[in-house]
């Protein structure tokens, strides 16, 4: 080659900025009698009557390619889910692609409407792949940072400031991964509002919508002229203990959705056909075992958040998800300073804060998807790190 | 009688680890720890947790194997007090875990805990197949306990995720 491979490599690549988790996570994999709460997913096995449909399946031979949408059973089973869990109506037909993760949905809904230039609202602190997805598709990401002090919630007029000629799309997080914070109804509508005053489109990522703890959830497209404005993303990762699968879906207006579904057929064909069986039963017979997970999830936030308090570390009682976001200041340490002291002295792997964007410093992320027994033991050793401090 | 959402969700923490700290409990229920042990207190006088146990795999200590048999017993109830007088003459033996009353082709399901299978051997035609209303009996031996009360005995549960991840 003439040239340096480096060279070849598109510049919007070169230029993402590598994930801040990478780091610790080499470090972690590398210890030995690590309790990780760094993990960003369910610690149950999927249910065995989903594995064993998806067995079925394949004992019956449903290996070949589905429609570019999805099989057009689970379609429907997903707007029935839709409308049962969050009242809100989509057409199976037209309005709903299954994806390959909540992942896949994100990055079909930005470059089915970023033009070159167009800019997105990111609320950070955020998962790390919006900003990213967002560059990679030519569009420019915009930060909003939401704060502590608040929970971590959305204020309408943040968004207000951040708004230019250029932007056209916000993404949306309830409950929030990395903050657990969820929004309620009221405070979706004040959003509403900014979003339909500045004409923008809201794609609103409600991979967590199952794990919500203490108050009814609000769907965003649910808020009164929200739907036609809302590119809607959810999936079976989080509440169905389903990462590994890699199943998610879109649901979006019919112009949206076909945009969408003109990339998908493209760049992926469908999603995983076992995978598909797999969801359907997840959907037709899945709520118990979901209820039974979010009822054991809630008890171990309940725990480890009272716990994290009581050792200092000032938490609010996140809604939803499975993460609890503490505040460290109070030991003048830096997230990153804090993670790596943590794990290197006493074994527990968390987080920082910072990889989730800038309001992010001073915060460290805490999954208790953990059993209880090794959530007792993070908090003995967590103790003990403090007091040394 | 009716439980409160806390008393319930105590019984069900409970019958999954009799053995959590009650301060662990407490903070899951989000309640203090004088008021969780109240609740637990009254749940034991009312006899609605009975008792705590473990559940042993005795196959892994030598010399107390021991041997199960589940019984079908066939009997004739007897006017004014049904099966009830034959349960209990049954269910009083010490050897006897379990004692059940059936729809079906049986009566009774007694579940026999013994050393061996000669001591059941005996149990069966000497105190149970002897009783006036006892017309017959079907024993079968537990070769293999899977799963018990719930618990999956050899379980290969380790997490299988990877360190971290976003
Ligand atoms: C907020 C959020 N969105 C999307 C995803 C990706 O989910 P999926 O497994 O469906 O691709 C995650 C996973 O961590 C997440 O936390």
């Amino acid at each position: 080659m003439t040239r340096a491979t480096k060279t070849y490599l598109s510049e919007t690549v070169v230029n993402l900025k590598p994930s801040g988790i990478r780091r610790f996570f080499d470090l972690a994999a590398s210890m030995e009698g690590v309790i990780s709460l760094g993990v960003g997913e369910p610690d149950f096995v999927t249910s065995w009557s989903v594995r064993e449909a998806c067995i079925l399946s394949l004992e019956q031979g449903y290996t070949s390619y589905t429609a570019n949408a999805g099989l057009l059973e689970l379609r429907e089973e997903i707007a029935a889910y839709l409308s049962r869990r969050f009242h809100v109506e989509y057409a199976p037909e037209t309005e709903i692609i299954v994806t390959v993760g909540a992942s896949q949905a994100i990055d079909l809904a930005l470059r089915a409407i970023i033009n070159p230039g167009d800019e997105v609202i990111v609320v950070e602190p955020s998962f790390v792949s919006y900003a990213p997805l967002v560059s990679l598709a030519g569009g420019v990401p915009v930060s909003v940072q939401t704060d502590g002090k608040q929970e971590f919630k959305l204020q309408p007029e943040q968004i207000e400031k951040a708004i230019t000629s250029r932007t056209k799309a916000m993404i949306l997080c309830s409950p929030n991964n990395p903050t657990g914070t969820v929004l309620n109804r009221r405070e979706l509508e004040a959003i509403g509002a900014i979003v339909q005053k500045h004409d923008l489109i809201v794609i609103s990522d409600e991979i967590y919508a199952e794990l919500v703890y203490d108050e009814p959830y609000t769907s965003f497209p649910a808020i009164p002229h929200m739907q036609e404005r809302t590119i809607l993303v959810n999936g079976f990762s989080k509440g169905f203990a389903m990462t590994g699968w890699r199943l998610g879906f879109v649901a979006a207006p019919k112009e949206f959705a076909q945009a969408i579904l003109k990339i998908h057929q493209y760049a992926m064909m469908c999603a995983p056909t076992m995978a598909q069986y797999g969801a359907i039963e997840a959907l037709k017979n899945g709520d118990n075992d979901v209820e039974e997970m979010k009822k054991s999830y809630r008890r171990r936030r309940n725990y480890f958040v009272q716990s994290l308090n009581e050792m200092g570390l000032s938490c609010h009682l996140p809604g939803g998800a499975f993460y609890a976001f503490p505040s460290i200041k109070a030991t003048g340490l830096t997230s990153e300073q804090f993670a790596e002291q943590l794990l290197l002295e006493e074994k527990v792997a968390v987080v920082p804060g910072s990889v989730f964007g800038k309001s992010g410093e001073g915060y460290i992320r805490c999954s208790y998807a953990s059993s209880l027994e090794q959530l007792q033991e993070a908090v003995k050793r967590m103790k003990r790190f403090l007091a040394r401090l | 009688m009716k439980l409160t959402d806390k008393e319930l969700e105590v019984v069900e923490i409970l019958s999954k680890n009799a053995r959590l700290p009650l301060e662990t409990i407490a903070k899951m229920v989000s309640l203090s720890i004088e008021e969780t042990e109240q609740i637990v207190r009254k749940l034991e006088e009312e006899k609605v947790i009975v008792q705590y146990a473990a559940i042993v795999d005795w196959r892994k200590i030598d010399g107390h194997e021991g041997v199960t048999a589940m019984i079908d017993v066939k009997v004739t109830p007897k006017r004014g007090v049904g099966f009830d007088e034959v349960a209990e003459r049954i269910y009083r033996f010490p050897e006897v875990k379990s004692v059940y009353l059936m729809s079906g082709a049986y009566d009774l399901s007694v579940v026999i805990e013994g050393r061996s299978m000669s001591e059941i051997a005996k149990f069966v035609s000497e105190k149970l197949s002897t009783l006036d209303s006892v017309i017959s009996t079907t024993t079968h031996f537990i070769l293999k306990k899977y799963k018990h009360d719930g618990t999956v005995f050899e379980q290969g549960d380790q997490d299988k995720r990877i360190v971290m991840s976003p």
